[in-house]
């Protein structure tokens, strides 16, 4: 199994388990959009998908091995790749490399630590602002839970600094998957280039979009 | 123009090394970068002491032997050109220029500027050519290359090794260097045969040389002389998915 072991095959199960993460990323965002229907919108889309079960588990155990191997690969070729620049230059100027390109390691982990608070937080409910309740027709209520939770500004302002590591990582992610694919060409690079930074420009607007809707008290109890 | 060098000086592969200063009198605008630091040698040896030693051989920018990090850019910065074709009309009276080695794992320091680039040939070895049978000449146009596949292939053969990528990769990765050499092969009919050979091989031997992973910074794209487009990474990135389902 040499994709498992060489350099440009552990890259290509990076792009490709990056992909799954981005299309969840878009699925979530329009679970989460259900939120400005307000609590018959959320709680009617969470009732439904917590009734199949096998779906919800099967697709979070998958979520769960494309993150593995996401950050297993993503950890040792950051790691080699360090190893192999001694970068002891005493001047180096960089021509090209953004700070979103350079810190792909960095907005990555802050990313898997938020997910892992994020999950504690409205998955486990294991987190003290949580409201736990029922709504008027018995089910979870979903919309009290995250309404009350971004009312509190530091719950919201950490949500909106995880957003911005998404904005990051993303804006080098999306163009470097298309690459690492082999999906390019020289027409085609400036054009990811500018389409990355734009489509996770949006997805962070989107997100931020949530929390921001709940602060301003347009969405209320 | 006066200039005040600041240049690596490293008397051996295990010796450490550190940045010596050097002034450098009377410079002619005219000059290249190369005949600049001749020239700084010769007062050198003058003056009884050790010359910088530093690695050249054409001088017209086609031999890719002039490996210099100059003010932190490898081969100074100058779009599309070799240390040697670097000319002092580039720099201001009174500059301070920074100059060191090539710094990557896989291109240990030989002496002061010179690095052993070996590993780029490994790479080479592994690939870089297509097999056939000698013999007699062949046909001028038995084997037809369409004309497009073959200013691809001539892109991509434009590059002249020197290395200036790996210098610039913040991963000390050859990818663009392998790339080319792939994807200038897999362009042409003569190469087509051995594509999913050649393109395992040569990123293995890539990968054993210590060179890291390309992580699509393109700092290599801006620092070739040659131009080389990081279109070629793609390229080989689909050559190698080609030979994984082979």
């Amino acid at each position: 199994m040499r994709i498992l072991t060489s350099s440009v095959g552990r890259k290509i199960l990076m792009s490709i388990t990056g992909q799954l993460l981005i299309i969840f990323v878009l699925i979530h965002l329009i679970g989460n959009s259900t939120i400005f229907f307000g609590p018959n919108g959320i709680n009617a889309y969470a009732e439904h998908l917590h009734s199949l079960p096998p779906l919800v588990w099967g697709f979070r155990l998958f979520m769960l091995a494309a993150v593995a191997v996401h950050i297993c690969y993503g950890v040792m070729l950051t790691l080699e790749n360090k190893a192999a620049n001694p970068g002891a230059y005493a001047v180096k100027k960089n021509l090209k490399k953004s700070f979103a390109s350079e810190n792909m390691i960095w907005t990555g982990l802050l990313l898997a630590t938020f997910i892992v608070y994020h999950l504690i937080q409205f998955t486990i409910k294991g987190t003290p602002d949580i409201v736990i309740g029922l709504d008027s027709l018995n089910r979870p209520d979903v919309f009290k839970m995250v309404v009350t939770s971004f009312g509190n500004a530091l719950i919201s302002l950490v949500y909106l600094a995880a957003m911005v590591m998404l904005f990051l990582h993303l804006s080098h992610g999306i163009p470097s998957f298309l690459q690492t694919m082999g999906w390019n060409n020289e027409k085609t690079i400036p054009v990811f280039a500018t389409g990355g930074k734009v489509i996770s420009t949006i997805l962070m607007l989107a997100y931020i979009s949530i929390p921001a809707v709940i602060l301003a008290g347009l969405l209320k109890l | 123009m006066n200039l005040t060098l600041h240049v690596w000086r490293q008397s051996g592969p295990k010796e450490p090394g550190k940045l010596e200063q050097y002034e450098a009198k009377n410079v002619s605008p005219d000059q290249s970068f190369l005949e600049m630091l001749d020239e700084v040698n010769e007062h050198l040896i003058k003056e009884g002491k050790d010359p910088i030693v530093f690695d050249h051989d054409c001088r017209e920018g086609i031999c890719g032997m002039c490996s210099q990090v100059i003010n932190g850019v490898p081969h100074g910065g100058q779009e599309r050109t070799t240390v040697c074709q670097l000319h002092m009309r580039r720099f201001n009276d009174g500059d301070t220029i920074y100059i060191e080695p090539w710094r990557a794992l896989a291109f240990p320091i030989l002496k002061d500027l010179i690095v052993d680039r070996d590993a780029l040939e490994k790479i080479m070895q592994a690939g870089g050519y297509t097999s056939c049978h000698t013999g007699g000449v062949a046909d001028g146009n038995a084997l037809l290359v369409p004309k497009p596949d073959a200013d691809y292939a001539m892109d991509a053969a434009e590059c002249i090794g020197c290395g200036a990528c790996v210098a610039a990769c913040p991963n000390g990765s050859a990818m663009l260097y392998t790339s080319a050499k792939v994807a200038q092969l897999a362009a042409l009919p003569q190469g087509k045969a051995e594509a999913a050979e050649r393109v395992c091989a040569m990123t293995d031997a890539m990968q054993a040389a210590g060179f890291g992973n390309c992580s699509n910074h393109y700092e290599c794209q801006a620092a070739c002389p040659k131009g080389i487009n990081v279109k070629f990474i793609a390229r080989l990135n689909r050559e190698y998915q080609k030979a994984l389902f082979k």
